[in-house]
């Protein structure tokens, strides 16, 4: 069992494949207990907030300001502020009022709106150049200027008594907080998805989700294949004739086509995440039943069943001592691809909408199909569908990857 | 003089057929045989004559698809476990390759502990047992004391078919059902594995049939020899009768086949 133990972790698709796993899992143990968030709470007002740093306006205004003298701190709030159709705008100009063209630069911001400001004049007019066009140079000159003012923001509280608005402060253009100091700063690696819930804590709690979907339906599957297999590649005769009818029916009728419907007549009332497992569990024993029929049969001839046999045992003590031992190597990884071919189900069930009911429980395959019906991908919320995806093919390529180093120690011909 | 002896297994009719339609093979074909309590049985043929299958007939691991066999004149009723568990307190079997005859999952004690409860000796304080099974592998020269927490892969070739005799030894049936016993031994453990079958038979008064594709072994051991040639029994007599004085094409072939150095080997021990 320990040379075993020790050949499983000389193989490095193995090791890789279950360093993998298991890191998913520690993040997933982890994870709720350092930040203990409660994963499905809407947090953000609004849809899709973009993954950052959120740091509390109010909080920042008070807190203590430092003033620092930073050189690019205009051009880059400026830079924020202008957009690629006004900095077009702005060499159209110049170019027309016959500034070199190889001299202007839209990229950079500072250079740009020195140009500007150095050569902008609101009465002169070029051929072709209409009033509105005109009119539209003057209005984004004026909002530069805007920019480019070095005053300060005052900030008015309201006084409750007299209803007037006193001043309570100024923050000026060079004043800096500390995000330590600011009391409510809050991470969204991965921002908000539809419904304004921190993407991040729902993926790992979706994860979890998942994980034990794959794990209950796995397990189903695999034990379900596992007794019917073993009764009838053992047994033989009528009991296999019987088994392998109704496992050649469901070969042929595609399972995932078998779980949408039962899926959809289940209704959307008693879909919980454990009966879906159930369910996907229920749908997917067919290939490891007819997987380990064959490895019985080529089994139960072999001699020491035979002497097992002579020495007066019954047939569940040679099934459980002499015929299960011998392909426990293979159930262990019909057992792994059945998990990870239950996680792809689920996704792939609730895309459809046909997965455990919505909202009060996310799996990954839910978050799927909240970013989809939100149109997420269309308009390019990435971080409601990309990490989600990721973490599905972490997953499934782990457990696969475990499957095949599994494979070839267990099977010498496919060593390299 | 057939009528003196006691009858200890008998067939009629015997075939087996395997697969159906245009697959069917023919592996046993109408095969008749009387074996007497006493006397030493050999079935001799070459690779797919049907003699492993005829032996697994007789042992009871697959039914036969025709014919009756009987076990001391009476008809065999093995339709239930416990009555498949009671004929195979009378017939044991060696198989031909002893890496494959063991659970490499199970501990040898175990394996002859199995044997001690066959024989009903599940009650006995472990203190008898111990001593039971020391003194089986005595008998084959082996020590219980080193084998104790070992695995049957763990021993060569040789001892485990001797560990194999030593479950012969604590079962103690009436008809030993050896399947080449010796063909994945080498020569020098053959003579010894043999001897120790001999001195079984002698201890015990089993009656062993060897099933083997060896000729020379046939006439080294057996006072009966049954040639088998594809699914049918072709000669049948006493050992010197069939070896010496062959009528059949076939046994000639057998005979002629056996390598010269054995021949010298199987007329010194005459």
């Amino acid at each position: 069992m320990r040379h075993l133990t020790r050949q499983v972790f000389n193989s490095g698709k193995f090791v890789v494949g279950f360093s993998i796993f298991v890191g998913i899992l520690l993040i997933v143990i982890i994870y709720p207990i350092l930040f203990p968030y409660p994963p499905l709470e809407i947090i953000g007002q609004g849809n899709f907030f973009p993954p950052g740093l959120y740091v509390n306006v109010y909080d920042s205004i008070f807190t203590s300001h430092y003033i620092l003298n930073l050189d690019d701190a205009t051009a880059n709030r400026i830079a924020s502020k202008l957009d690629s159709e006004d900095r077009l705008a702005i060499q159209k100009w110049l170019t027309a009022s016959g500034f070199p063209e190889s001299e202007i630069d839209i990229e950079n911001t500072a250079q740009l709106l020195d140009q500007w400001t150095n050569n902008f004049d609101p009465t002169k007019r070029f051929p072709g150049m209409t009033n509105a066009d005109r009119n539209y140079f003057i209005r984004l000159n004026n909002s530069l200027k805007g920019l480019l003012s070095t005053e300060g923001a005052i900030i008015a509280v309201e006084n409750p008594e007299t209803a007037s608005l006193e001043e309570a402060g100024v923050v000026a253009q060079n004043d800096y907080i500390v995000v330590n100091e600011v009391p409510n700063v809050r991470l969204l690696p991965l921002g908000t998805d539809n419904f304004g819930r921190d993407v991040l804590t729902e993926l790992v709690a979706a994860t979890k989700v998942s994980l034990i979907i794959g794990f209950v339906a796995g397990s189903i599957a695999t034990l379900i294949g596992l007794i019917l297999g073993l009764l009838s590649g053992y047994i033989g005769g009528q009991v296999d004739d019987v088994i392998m009818f109704f496992t050649n029916l469901l070969t042929v009728i595609p399972s995932f086509v078998l779980l949408i419907l039962i899926s959809f007549s289940i209704g959307q009332e008693q879909r919980g995440a454990f009966t879906i497992a159930v369910v996907i569990g229920l749908t997917s024993w067919v290939w490891t039943t007819r997987a380990v029929r064959s490895q019985v049969i080529s089994l139960r001839n072999r001699d020491h069943v035979n002497l097992s046999k002579l020495s007066g045992h019954s047939i569940s003590y040679i099934i459980i001592a002499d015929i299960l031992p011998y392909i426990a190597s293979y159930v262990v990884m019909a057992l792994i691809l059945q998990i990870s071919s239950a996680i792809l189900a689920e996704a792939g069930l609730s895309i459809l909408g046909l997965g455990p009911r919505t909202t009060e429980v996310a799996t990954l395959g839910l978050m799927l199909n909240w970013a989809l019906i939100y149109q997420a991908p269309i308009l390019g919320y990435w971080w409601a569908f990309y990490p989600v995806i990721i973490v599905i093919a972490l997953i499934a390529f782990s457990l696969n990857l475990m499957n095949t180093g599994l494979d070839q120690v267990f099977n010498p011909a496919l060593r390299e | 003089m057939a009528d003196e002896r006691k009858l200890c297994l008998s067939g009629t009719g015997i075939t087996k057929v395997f697969g159906i339609g245009r697959n069917k093979t023919t592996a046993v074909n109408h095969v008749d045989f009387n074996f007497y309590e006493g006397e030493i049985i050999s079935i001799v043929g070459e690779s797919g004559s049907g003699k492993t299958t005829l032996a697994k007939m007789l042992l009871g691991l697959i039914n036969p698809t025709e014919g009756e066999i009987y076990f001391q004149g009476v008809k065999r009723d093995i339709s239930s476990h416990r009555k498949k568990k009671e004929y195979w307190k009378n017939i044991q079997a060696i198989f031909q390759d002893p890496f494959s005859s063991y659970n490499i999952f199970r501990k040898i004690d175990s394996v002859l502990l199995d044997c001690i409860h066959m024989r009903g000796g599940r009650g006995l304080p472990y203190d008898q047992k111990v001593e039971l099974m020391t003194e089986a592998c005595r008998f084959v020269n082996l020590k219980f004391d080193e084998l104790t927490n070992k695995y049957p892969f763990e021993l060569s070739g040789g001892q485990q078919q001797r560990l194999m005799i030593a479950r012969i030894f604590l079962l103690k049936p009436q008809i030993l059902l050896a399947d080449e016993p010796t063909s994945m031994i080498d020569a020098c453990s053959r003579a010894t594995i043999l001897d120790m079958l001999m001195q079984l038979r002698d201890e015990i008064g089993m009656t062993p049939i060897f099933i083997t594709h060896d000729i020379g072994l046939a006439y080294y051991v057996s006072d009966t020899v049954y040639i088998m040639e594809k699914g049918e029994f072709v000669e049948k007599g006493s050992a010197d009768e069939v070896i010496l004085h062959p009528k059949e094409p076939y046994t000639r072939r057998l005979i002629s086949d056996v390598p010269k150095i054995y021949e010298e080997w199987d007329l010194s021990t005459v």
